[in-house]
């Protein structure tokens, strides 16, 4: 007979094992519904994880999905350092897409590239103002910051929708519903001109090496820590939370706007109806796959950016749906759940005599 | 406005609503068990993509609607191994099971985007339905909406009147008390976040099977975290879920409304109403918060580990 049994401590090894573990075990089920589906799981995973990074375009497109995953997942974690559970870096996203795609449709004449620096700057607050709304119902209103996300991210969702079907659509469009294509000034810079990575990808890194900045040596990134650890100690400190939720928020808000609109005028060009394939949702991944930890997020955001690469890759050699990427991105966040277990418990053989009630955390609803 | 219009709005309410009371009355009762599951987005699309396949594979709607209730319970298990079993964070888990659960239903639908089917047709009670204005609202609607009526009055009197709904609140208020009275609390939890499972699979079935008979990738569009918010919003009581159903679906049929006053409003800030509608609704609760605090399960989110 196996039993759980508490720790005394949580386990710091089996912390940075768990990834590992669930990565592993979504290889295990991935090869499984590929041999399900008749095809041979080796090539299939080969197809799926190591064929899309064969060549320097596969690095380079890497690192195109990683720049979006990284600003929003640095953003969450912060939120999630917090205890706060901000999902609305989707919304975010895309609220900084429009906004920053509004201003670039501004300076369609544009010739010099210094239009970037108020496109970037509005995308960026659009995205701000998009968590500024949830900070508001969170602070002012007590509601629940999961579900007021939520329905702001479909909210955005919709204003894009709206903005490409009417004010925003191009005149000259044939009635598509997109906008005008962007002034090639108003395109971010590529970092080599075969390749489709832009300079969207030193934002991502700046913004780990900031937030890690912040939460490892500012005063401000420890009262975030301890706000998320114990919200007594925080308020027994004296520690301002109201304004500790806005701060997070908002930054998570800018990066995640900041993604939204580097995405419009980097690979895009233009708006059109779904500028995200769930990024925001991803990040969340990313960032519970990379515990909470710069460098972790920025290993994880390689690998859910691959989970999109292999997508189309598989797609486009075995014919299969495109959406496995989603139910490869579900089964690494079951799975890392699950092996999070052995964290705070260990697997004995046998009852002991006594085994420690656990401390249980109180969610709130 | 005329009579006929009036007549179909309250028709388009109805049939709106009940997929949202649907996977409302089964996180209720999950919820009354102690265990918050943010998963019913994931059970739901589960549900009605496996209806929908089966609907098209065997061609029966009765077969289809019982595929869409097992994958929902199939669904609800995974999160019940992680939440229960594994005491996992229950935030987490259902995110999880909301994100895991788009993936692989927009995997298992990619073929079958476009495919049209002849969905759950309305079943009108002979006089009854010829009762004007609200007889082709209450008593000319598909099964399910009569199902929707009949889980009412049960969801009703087994929560208040029968030893079951006492242990299932029990379970909810002091997972301990209940343990030592010798409820077995990780069993009620399970059978809470299965029938949680089967409604919220239901309500995705009538979603891809009866309100709109065909499969598109995301198409609950969001209509279980509705749910979500709606069961806080009812403070956990029955009548209250069907009263708040109903007007979010007034809110989601709005371009219906408008359609005969003449207005020119974009569909899309017309789709935003739902959303907009919940946040507002969140916000008129927190004038009132010890109320909603009282209401709320005790142990709500609390995860329960039998000592030994």
């Amino acid at each position: 007979m196996f039993k759980l049994e508490k720790r005394p401590f949580d386990s710091r090894t089996m912390a940075y094992c768990s990834p590992l573990i669930a990565f592993a075990l979504t290889l295990l089920f991935g090869g499984i519904l590929f041999a399900s589906l008749g095809h041979n799981p080796f090539t299939a995973l080969h197809t799926f994880f190591i064929l899309p990074l064969s060549d320097a375009y596969g690095l380079t497109e890497l690192g195109m999905k990683v720049a979006p995953l990284l600003l929003c997942a640095m953003g969450l974690s912060l939120c999630f350092k917090a205890k706060i559970w901000n999902i609305g870096a989707e919304g975010q996203f895309i609220m900084g897409g429009l906004g920053g795609g509004f201003m670039a449709l501004q300076f369609l004449d544009a010739e010099s590239s210094w239009v970037l620096i108020p496109i970037l700057l509005f995308g960026a607050l659009c995205g701000l103002a998009w968590a500024a709304l949830a900070a508001l119902l969170k602070t002012k209103f007590n509601a629940n910051e999961i579900l007021t996300t939520i329905m702001l991210n479909y909210i955005a969702l919709n204003a894009l929708l709206w903005a490409v079907h009417g004010p925003l659509k191009d005149p000259s469009g044939f009635n598509f519903p997109e906008s005008a294509m962007f002034a090639n000034a108003a395109i971010l810079p590529l970092l080599h001109e075969d390749y489709r990575l832009t300079i969207a990808i030193f934002f991502g890194l700046f913004a780990m090496v900031a937030i890690w900045t912040l939460i490892s040596r500012s005063w401000l990134g420890f009262q975030i820590q301890v706000l998320g650890e114990d919200k007594a100690a925080a308020r027994y400190a004296g520690f301002k939370e109201n304004a500790l939720i806005w701060f997070a928020l908002l930054v998570c808000g800018a990066l995640a706007g900041l993604a939204g609109v580097s995405e419009v005028t980097g690979p895009i060009g233009q708006l059109i109806p779904y500028i995200s394939p769930g990024y925001g949702y991803a990040a969340i991944i990313v960032v519970f796959l990379g515990r909470m930890h710069p460098l972790g997020i920025l290993f994880a955001s390689m690998l859910m950016g691959l989970t999109y690469m292999g997508g189309e890759m598989v797609q486009i050699e075995m014919s299969l749906p495109k959406s496995i990427t989603g139910l490869f991105q579900g089964m690494l966040l079951f799975f890392l759940l699950a092996s999070d277990l052995l964290i705070g418990y260990r697997i004995v053989k046998k009852a002991p005599a006594n085994i420690e009630a656990p401390t249980t955390n109180r969610v709130s609803a | 406005m005329d009579i006929d219009l009036i007549t179909n709005i309250l028709y388009a309410t109805i049939r709106t609503g009940t997929p949202l009371i649907l996977v409302a009355f089964g996180e209720m009762v999950c919820e009354k068990s102690g265990v918050l599951n943010l998963g019913q987005e994931g059970m739901m699309l589960m549900g009605a993509v496996i209806g929908f396949v089966a609907a098209v594979t065997t061609g029966s709607l009765f077969i289809a609607i019982l595929m869409a209730i097992i994958a929902g319970i199939l669904m609800s298990l995974l999160f019940g191994f992680l939440s229960i079993t594994l005491v996992s964070n229950q935030v987490a888990s259902g995110l999880a099971l909301t994100i895991f659960g788009g993936g692989l239903s927009a995997f298992i639908g990619a073929n079958y985007v476009g495919i049209g089917i002849d969905g759950i047709q309305p079943l009108a009670i002979p006089l009854l339905s010829d009762i004007p204005v609200i007889g082709k609202a209450l008593f000319q609607q598909d099964t399910l909406v009569y199902f929707s009526f009949f889980m009412f009055a049960l969801l009703y009197l087994v929560l208040t009147r029968t030893r079951v709904g006492l242990k299932l609140r029990a379970v909810g208020e002091n997972p301990e008390a209940a343990n030592s009275m010798g409820i077995h609390v990780h069993g009620v939890r399970y059978l809470a976040v299965m029938f949680g499972g089967a409604m919220a699979g239901l309500a995705g079935g009538y979603l891809s099977l009866a309100y709109t008979p065909l499969w598109s990738e995301g198409m609950t569009a969001g209509k279980g975290w509705i749910a979500l918010a709606l069961v806080v919003f009812a403070s956990w009581k029955v009548g209250r879920i069907m009263l708040g159903a109903y007007l979010f679906g007034v809110a989601s049929i709005m371009h219906l409304i408008l359609q005969g006053t003449g207005y020119e409003i974009s569909p899309s800030i017309l789709a935003m109403l739902p959303y907009v509608a919940t946040i507002a609704v969140l916000v008129l609760l927190s004038s009132n918060q010890t109320k909603a605090k009282l209401s709320a399960p005790m142990s709500l989110g609390v995860p329960y580990r039998p000592q030994l």
